[in-house]
């Protein structure tokens, strides 16, 4: 298959080209960036046949609708966003085949946040610091550094594998109606904080309030109290995705793909990796639960569903 | 003594102190060229701070106690390690005027003449304990007490890129155009964060950087040559 364009006819409230992130520069300040949802982003480029990491259309709340200028083949993961091609309704999770003059559009959110958009052989803009990831904030990558607007023509590149797999089995789903507690790691500080302020966490709900975005969501519920009298500061560190940090007010923020690199609030818990999927996919007044679990066996879950990836798509 | 905490499942904090120290910073920086030589498998990214190195790392290639056995080696290693002379960038500002609109502020505020707070602001090497905050931001160490200032009461919705300004006792450069609260004395004509050429960035952790104080043609000049590829930032060696 060639390489083609697609025209955005509308780019829906939020999408942006996201990919595994811009890694290599967080010493300098250069926030990550990358797929809110890594999980989505790499089984749809699995199922097109491109690397795990290339970057997507990610895709919030409603969908964007798209014109297909060739022939081309794509998968939507991550939020159900009912997507239709020409008026004939097409799933998540499968591998779509659309020829020139195909229309994708979206006809409403299901269920989740963020839907990928990979298209087999990959988007072709510019590396920026090494990655096509757009942060919006510095106006730096994707698609000249900003969100697509209605009319923006991409190009995407030419497959070098066929697909291995046309679906993704039902087991690697993730349910993102899920009232599971969402599982945690205590984090460095969490000695800052006293017993009510753990329990409090790991008992209580906290819900996604409207103040929630690319670099972090905002909860509201029972505050987190330090114990230590600085109100929760600390000298200035570095942050992971996922980590719980709680400022003065006691309200914790989950910092996300586009945080800060370092940031001077203490560090309650980290969400793990293999839960941050279902995190990217909150909306603003969902209700979220914790539950502790420890380092050892959040990397064992992690890997083991890595390896099962990788298995599923070396296969043929 | 070296600590080493986990930051969940795909990262791993080595704190070297618990203060923002010259002689922690030294070992923070030791501690990063030990790690980026040990070659650690499924390693991301090595994030300085003031007073520790944060290791992020991909968990499905590496793990916590794999990672942790390996960066121990670091704390014999690091200790062993000769830091090169660092450089000390040239910073040029244009000082006062519509380019710093706080500077007769801080003067009136110091008890002090606008001169002497130049004289003052570019008469000191300052370090660059880390990056951070926002991309190409320095955490600048040295300000001179003298000409310490609160933040402004009313924050500027917009803050040019370059601009040179002065919070508490802390000194610092905007790398972008962003609003803050900043009392801003002056602006560089260079470019702190260029996204678009390499070097993206103009300085990195243990550089210092010292003001240098032009006037508008010199600001206009630099540029211009910038704006020509043919401006190169004057480093010294520190002695």
């Amino acid at each position: 298959m060639n390489t083609g364009i697609v025209i955005i006819e509308s780019a829906g409230l939020l999408s942006t080209i996201q990919d595994a992130g811009r890694y290599g520069y967080q010493r300098y300040g250069m926030p990550v960036s990358g797929a809110m949802d890594m999980y989505s982003l790499q089984l749809a480029n699995m199922l097109v046949g491109n690397l795990p990491g290339e970057a997507c259309i990610e895709a919030t709340f409603t969908g964007p609708s798209i014109r297909f200028g060739h022939s081309a083949k794509f998968a939507v993961c991550g939020a159900n966003m009912q997507p239709y091609v020409s008026g004939q309704q097409v799933h998540n999770y499968s591998v779509i085949e659309v020829k020139s003059g195909d229309l994708l559009h979206f006809e409403g959110l299901k269920s989740g946040c963020r839907a990928y958009i990979a298209f087999a052989g990959g988007i072709n803009i510019p590396l920026v610091m090494g990655s096509k990831s757009t942060n919006l904030r510095s106006a730096v990558g994707g698609f000249n550094g900003r969100a697509l607007k209605n009319g923006d023509v991409l190009e995407f590149g030419q497959s070098y594998r066929k697909p291995r797999l046309y679906a993704i089995p039902d087991e690697l789903l993730v349910n993102y109606d899920s009232e599971e507690p969402l599982r945690i790691i205590p984090g460095p500080e969490i000695k800052m904080f006293g017993f009510d302020a753990i329990q409090n966490l790991l008992t209580t709900a906290y819900v996604v309030t409207p103040q929630s975005d690319r670099m972090g969501y905002r909860l509201h519920g029972e505050p987190l109290k330090h114990t230590e009298g600085k109100a929760g500061g600390i000298i200035s560190s570095g942050i992971p995705m996922g980590t719980i940090q709680v400022p003065g007010n006691g309200q914790p923020i989950i910092m996300m793909a586009d945080r800060q690199t370092t940031g001077g609030y203490a560090r309650i818990a980290i969400v793990a990796s293999i839960e941050l999927t279902r995190v990217a996919q909150l909306k603003p007044g969902n209700s979220i639960r914790f539950r502790e679990i420890r380092v050892e066996e959040a990397q064992q879950l992690f890997a083991k569903r890595q390896n099962m990836l990788n298995t599923l798509f070396s296969k043929g | 003594m070296l600590q080493y905490i986990p930051a969940g499942d795909a990262a791993i904090i080595i704190r070297a102190g618990n203060d923002i120290s010259i002689e922690t910073h030294y070992q923070v920086r030791r501690l990063v060229i030990a790690i980026e030589q040990l070659r650690i498998p499924g390693l991301l990214d090595i994030v300085p701070a003031y007073s520790d190195v944060m290791v992020h790392y991909d968990p499905s290639i590496t793990n916590f106690n794999a990672l942790l056995e390996l960066l121990k080696q670091t704390s014999h290693h690091a200790d062993a390690i000769e830091l090169v002379p660092p450089s000390v960038l040239q910073v040029p500002v244009l000082y006062g005027s519509e380019y710093g609109p706080d500077l007769t502020e801080v003067a009136a505020k110091n008890k002090l003449s606008e001169l002497e707070v130049i004289r003052i602001h570019s008469s000191v090497d300052y370090l660059v304990y880390m990056l951070g905050f926002t991309p190409g931001f320095c955490y600048l160490g040295g300000l001179n007490q003298m000409i310490a200032t609160e933040r402004r009461q009313n924050p500027r919705l917009k803050i040019s890129a370059g601009s040179v300004g002065i919070a508490g006792n802390q000194t610092g450069i905007y790398p972008t155009e962003s609003p803050g609260g900043w009392q801003i004395i002056g602006q560089t004509p260079l470019k702190i964060f260029n996204p678009g050429i390499e070097p993206y960035f103009l300085a990195r952790a243990g550089d210092f950087i010292r003001f240098i104080p032009i006037d508008k043609v010199e600001f206009l000049r630099i540029r211009n040559e910038l704006d020509q590829g043919k401006y190169q930032v004057q480093k010294l060696k520190k002695q």
